[in-house]
């Protein structure tokens, strides 16, 4: 019985659990359904957008920046190059680690707090999650090695290569090139839709000079190139690509040789030097002396670095040639002689006595000539040629005098006073060169017979630029014609044309007056430049000389008073033009706190002049650098250059020219000062 | 006709065929049941060397784990289920010892503490309860009458309730619900009275509240949003979910084709090798990959079943039909997750994830159902 019922149990449990797997395997057949249905949907049902999404994870399209356009010199030789410079980007996954990652780089390579808060803002504005951000730009070659060894560890770090601009001539060109740097956020705001579209893959953008003014033309074409990347966005193949347009190459009129050479010729003194090609308005130097390097800002500058350039006292970032203006003086009496001679108030030989001052009509107040204070007199018999050579300002007050300032004022634009040049590069200023309407819109004032005393010899109101001096004399230079000063010689292939701005009319023999009057002021017995630009002249040259007051510079406690002293004596100018035949280079010279234009301006014109017309001419057995002046690699090419000559002299010595004494004699000889200022 | 006769007049193939049979059964060998086995292993080699990456090594170590898994599985077929049933206390009462060693001894490792390191063998104690439970849980319920009474089911709540408190506790939520669910199995199969079923549903309805506000982890509640609406935080929690339903859906019907698929390929989907490595499956062979493998897992759980409906005692039954069911619960749990059907809970899916222990263990669990489905011929066939 008991059996029976034991073995009946087994029946009914066995019947039981073959229902209850029956039932669960109906159970387990939905939930498959459930899920052949889910995979279904995602598979066919989606499959569209799912592919999409995996095409789109997948293939990303990559801009492939284009390579900024070189700039070569006139003679080929390279001022701004591309070289590769190495990024370290970290892909951050999780917080911990990265700090891992980030601790373990700072044991290999340095990476400074600045750095890292740049990295920590970036990481911020990144778009997608694993987006690589850049922590260390310009590796060097060791911190690659030690990155290389370790990589293994280095989860999520890359290292990306990027060409970025380089100045093989560091400061030297650093006024005329300018500089790249990265492209700033305020630069993306202003960029328009097309240009988003150019920069896409390009980091740099030319801010200052020739690389801000031929952007465009430099920049070059954006390629693309559709990738496969990872989920970390490494790139794992390439799938097709458009290969980007390299920017055009830009040759300039620019010499190496002479912008060393005008370097050099300042000795380390602040102050400018412009030297135009005559025939096509080419600037062939440009020099605003103290320099800066502009490769410090290729990649960024660090605030210690602009610190101290922006805080410098001998302000390294401002230009002085294209920026800097000060009353050009006596440089601008032959302007102001031409102007008489053209509106027939002179002539050739009409002459006036200089009794060594000269007074208004009907006014009791004495402008002293400089000759009054040096002799104690005046010029005596004072004509054009005269008064250009000797710098009379008796002769020029009187001659302004009676033209009066409208004409003046309208003659002085034909040389481009007042006005910009126009030049290639931007930030040019454009000086004063006053009117009647000018003092009114400027000062609100009528203009008085004192204001044109003062204009008649380049003071008072009159503002100019070195590089509109250089125009003036290039314009002299040219008898009347006018050229658009340009750096740019050729782009690409293509010739950069010469601009004429205008082509005066005027009496041959009058241009022949001024160029007589300034070949007297180099060449003459009394001329004021004669003692420190004839000796050993191997050409004949016309120039100018001039001085320019100085404004006074606002007290500051960073400047002890010696400094402010020396730094408020007057600057030294030099406008000059050879050969005087026919004429081939014009120069403008600006020597801060030198006082002495022809003493100390001069001098700088002649080695550029020589340097221009007769190759490399440093006449010295030797180039000694003067104290202070550090341009190493200048010092080594102009003692390569005279040791070549040398060679060369000695193995042929019929073809050695006119025996040169020094092309800057000691100031010894001749006349000390020269220009007076006006006494009011 | 005697045997001996009827294999004569075979023709020399089936007769070869039948050798291995024959061995098969001496060694209690469940032959189907292996054959499924070694295609699942082959599909899962050959997934994972695309998943990892074409990494020869990683395969080579889990093609020797599954060597291991497999001695495991011929030895513990040849344990007599009797043995089992009454060892079932003491694998029990040691596998609870077990967790509570990882409790204060264990290691942590990716925030959880489940690990216990011996010498130089480590191990997770929790595998050792995924087998442990359904044993405990068959040979109790065995032994008295079925369906079970209401005091004996208690009793049985609280067996399944210790060790997975333990498990929730490391914090591992996917093994806890396994080790549970494979003890429940054994009741649901018991005939556990259907008041009973309906009454424990309505208290765990009841109770979802609760458990969500005081006894998930801050991970687990975000899993479940995650599931719910992954875009809402698509570059953290939610990463996971879009890229494995971006890599199945771009399978489409018949996938990119073995290697071809770049979400793995490119590291767009996490964890490819282990949880999500269907995802990678239905990537490079589509939909109808997905449904060949389900084939082979539902001809594995049938298979299990059928042992299980054969087996002539109570505890063969009950232990083969758990073992069975939590193989499937796996499989579903683990392609419910990866395609954003199921909160993301950490269940690798059965023979293809990479994994040591959990394929051992499961690979134990087939040699439980070899054990019950060879003794059951035993009985039935006697011995010549």
């Amino acid at each position: 019985m008991q059996e029976a019922q034991h073995f009946k149990d087994h029946q009914r449990e066995a019947k039981l659990f073959r229902n209850r797997v029956l039932v669960m395997a109906t159970f387990m057949l939905a939930l498959v359904s459930t899920l052949i249905y889910r995979y279904y949907d995602l598979q066919i049902v989606n499959y569209e957008e799912y592919a999409t999404q995996s095409e789109r994870n997948r293939v990303h399209v990559q801009p492939v920046p284009p390579t900024r356009g070189l700039i070569f010199d006139r003679n080929n030789e390279l001022l701004a190059d591309n070289k590769a410079s190495f990024t370290l980007s970290v892909v951050s996954g999780d917080a911990e680690e990265l700090n891992n990652t980030i601790e373990l780089l700072k044991t290999l390579i340095e990476i400074t707090p600045s750095d890292l808060g740049k990295f920590y803002k970036a990481q911020k504005q990144r778009r997608h999650k694993l987006d690589p951000v850049p922590l260390r730009y310009r590796l060097t070659e060791d911190e690659i090695a030690r990155l290389a060894v370790n990589q293994h560890l280095l989860e999520g770090v890359e290292v990306n290569a990027e060409l970025v601009r380089n100045y093989p001539h560091a400061d030297m060109f650093a006024h005329v090139i300018g500089y790249t740097g990265r492209i700033s956020e305020k630069d993306m705001d202003s960029f328009t839709p097309e240009q988003l579209q150019r920069y896409s893959g390009t980091h740099a953008i030319g801010k200052s000079g020739i690389e801000s003014s031929y952007e465009d033309i430099l920049l070059g074409e954006v390629g693309s190139q559709n990738v496969e990347t990872n989920a970390r966005g490494r790139v794992m193949r390439v799938l097709d690509r458009i290969d980007p347009k390299q920017g055009s190459d830009l040759h300039l009129h620019l010499d190496t040789r002479l912008q060393e050479t005008a370097v050099a010729a300042m000795q380390g003194r602040r102050g400018a030097v412009v030297a135009i090609d005559v025939k096509t308005g080419g600037v062939l130097a440009a020099v605003s002396n103290p320099g800066f390097d502009p490769n410090l800002f290729v990649t960024g500058i660090s605030y210690r670095d602009y610190k101290n350039l922006n805080d410098d006292i001998d302000t390294p970032l401002f230009n002085r040639f294209l920026q800097a203006q000060y009353p050009p003086g006596s440089t601008i009496k032959p302007v102001i002689g031409l102007a008489g001679l053209h509106y027939g108030f002179t002539d050739v030989d009409r002459a006036i006595s200089d009794p060594g001052f000269f007074t208004l009509p009907g006014s009791s107040r004495i402008y002293r000539d400089w000759s009054l204070a040096k002799t104690g007199g005046g010029h005596g018999r004072v004509n054009l040629k005269v008064g250009i050579s000797q710098s009379c300002d008796t002769y020029f007050w009187d001659l302004g005098t009676r033209m009066g300032i409208d004409k003046m004022s309208e003659f002085g634009a034909h040389f481009g006073l007042g006005q910009l040049t126009g030049i290639d590069v931007p930030s040019e200023r454009k000086g004063i060169w006053p009117s009647r309407e000018w003092k009114r819109a400027a000062k609100g004032q009528a203009w008085y017979p004192g204001d044109t005393v003062n204009m008649s010899i380049g003071q008072g109101f009159v503002l100019a630029t070195p590089l509109q001096l250089a125009v003036v004399a290039s314009t002299i230079a040219n008898r009347g014609v006018r050229y658009k000063p340009q750096f740019v010689q050729r782009i690409g292939d293509k010739i950069h044309e010469p601009i004429i701005e205008e082509t005066m009319e005027m009496k041959p023999e009058y241009w022949d007056a001024i160029f007589d009057g300034m070949a007297e002021v180099v060449h003459g017995p009394r001329g004021t430049a004669r003692a420190y630009m004839s000796p050993g002249a191997e050409y004949r040259m016309a120039g100018k000389s001039g001085t320019a007051q100085v404004v006074a510079i606002a007290q500051n406690a960073k400047y002890n008073s010696a400094m402010l002293q020396e730094r408020h004596r007057d600057h030294a100018l030099f406008i000059a033009f050879a050969p005087l035949e026919d004429p081939k280079i014009a120069v403008a010279v600006m020597v801060e706190n030198a006082e002495g234009g022809s003493s100390k301006a001069a001098p700088v014109a002649r080695w550029m002049m020589d340097a221009y017309l007769l190759g490399y001419s440093l006449d010295a057995d030797e180039f000694v650098p003067p104290l202070g002046f550090h341009h190493a690699a200048i010092i080594k090419r102009l003692n390569n250059y005279i040791a070549a000559r040398n060679a060369a002299r000695e193995g042929k010595p019929a073809v050695e020219p006119v025996k040169n004494t020094e092309p800057v004699p000691p100031a010894s000889a001749g006349i000390d000062a020269e220009e007076g200022v006006t006494d009011e | 006709m005697s045997r001996q006769d009827f294999l004569r007049r075979m023709p020399e193939a089936a007769r070869a065929f039948s050798r291995p049979t024959r061995l098969a059964e001496r060694f209690h060998i469940d032959f189907f049941l292996l054959l499924l086995l070694l295609a699942l292993t082959t599909i899962g080699l050959t997934v994972l060397y695309s998943a990892s990456g074409h990494n020869l090594p990683s395969v080579e170590k889990q093609a020797s784990f599954f060597m291991i898994a497999y001695a495991t599985m011929f030895v513990v077929a040849q344990i007599p289920v009797d043995f089992m049933r009454r060892m079932a206390p003491f694998a029990y009462v040691g596998g609870v010892l077990l967790l509570l060693a990882v409790t204060i001894f264990g290691d942590i490792s990716m925030g959880a503490q489940r690990w216990l390191q011996i010498g130089s063998f480590r191990f997770q104690p929790s595998e050792i309860m995924k087998l442990a439970m359904p044993i405990t849980i068959a040979a109790f319920l065995s032994a008295g009458h079925l369906p079970p009474r209401f005091s004996r089911v208690l009793a049985v709540l609280v067996l399944i309730g210790i060790p997975t408190a333990l498990i929730i506790e490391q914090p591992d939520l996917g093994t806890s619900i396994l080790v549970a669910t494979s003890g429940i199995m054994v009741l649901f199969f018991s005939g556990l009275l259907w008041r009973y079923i309906a009454a424990a549903v309505a208290v765990f309805g009841a109770s979802l509240w609760p458990i969500w506000h005081y006894m998930l982890h801050d991970y687990q509640r975000q899993r479940v949003l995650t599931m719910l609406d992954p875009t809402q935080d698509p570059l953290g929690t939610g990463w996971n979910i879009i890229q494995s339903k971006t890599a199945i859906g771009s399978g489409g019907l018949s996938g990119k084709g073995w290697m071809e698929g770049t979400q793995s390929r490119l590291d767009f989907l996490p964890e490819g090798h282990t949880d999500f490595i269907i995802a990678v499956m239905s990537e490079e062979f589509g939909l109808l990959g997905v449904i060949f493998l389900l084939t082979v897992y539902a001809l594995v759980i049938i298979r299990g079943l059928t042992i299980a409906v054969k087996s002539q005692n109570t505890f063969g039954r009950l232990l083969a039909a758990s073992v069975s069911s939590t193989f499937f619960v796996y499989v579903f749990v683990n392609m419910g997750m990866v395609s954003g059907m199921l909160p993301v809970v950490g269940v690798p899916l059965p023979l293809i994830s990479q994994g040591g222990t959990a394929i051992v263990a499961l690979f134990a669990g087939f040699g439980i159902l070899m054990a019950i489905s060879t003794e059951q011929k035993r009985v039935m066939t006697p011995q010549p």
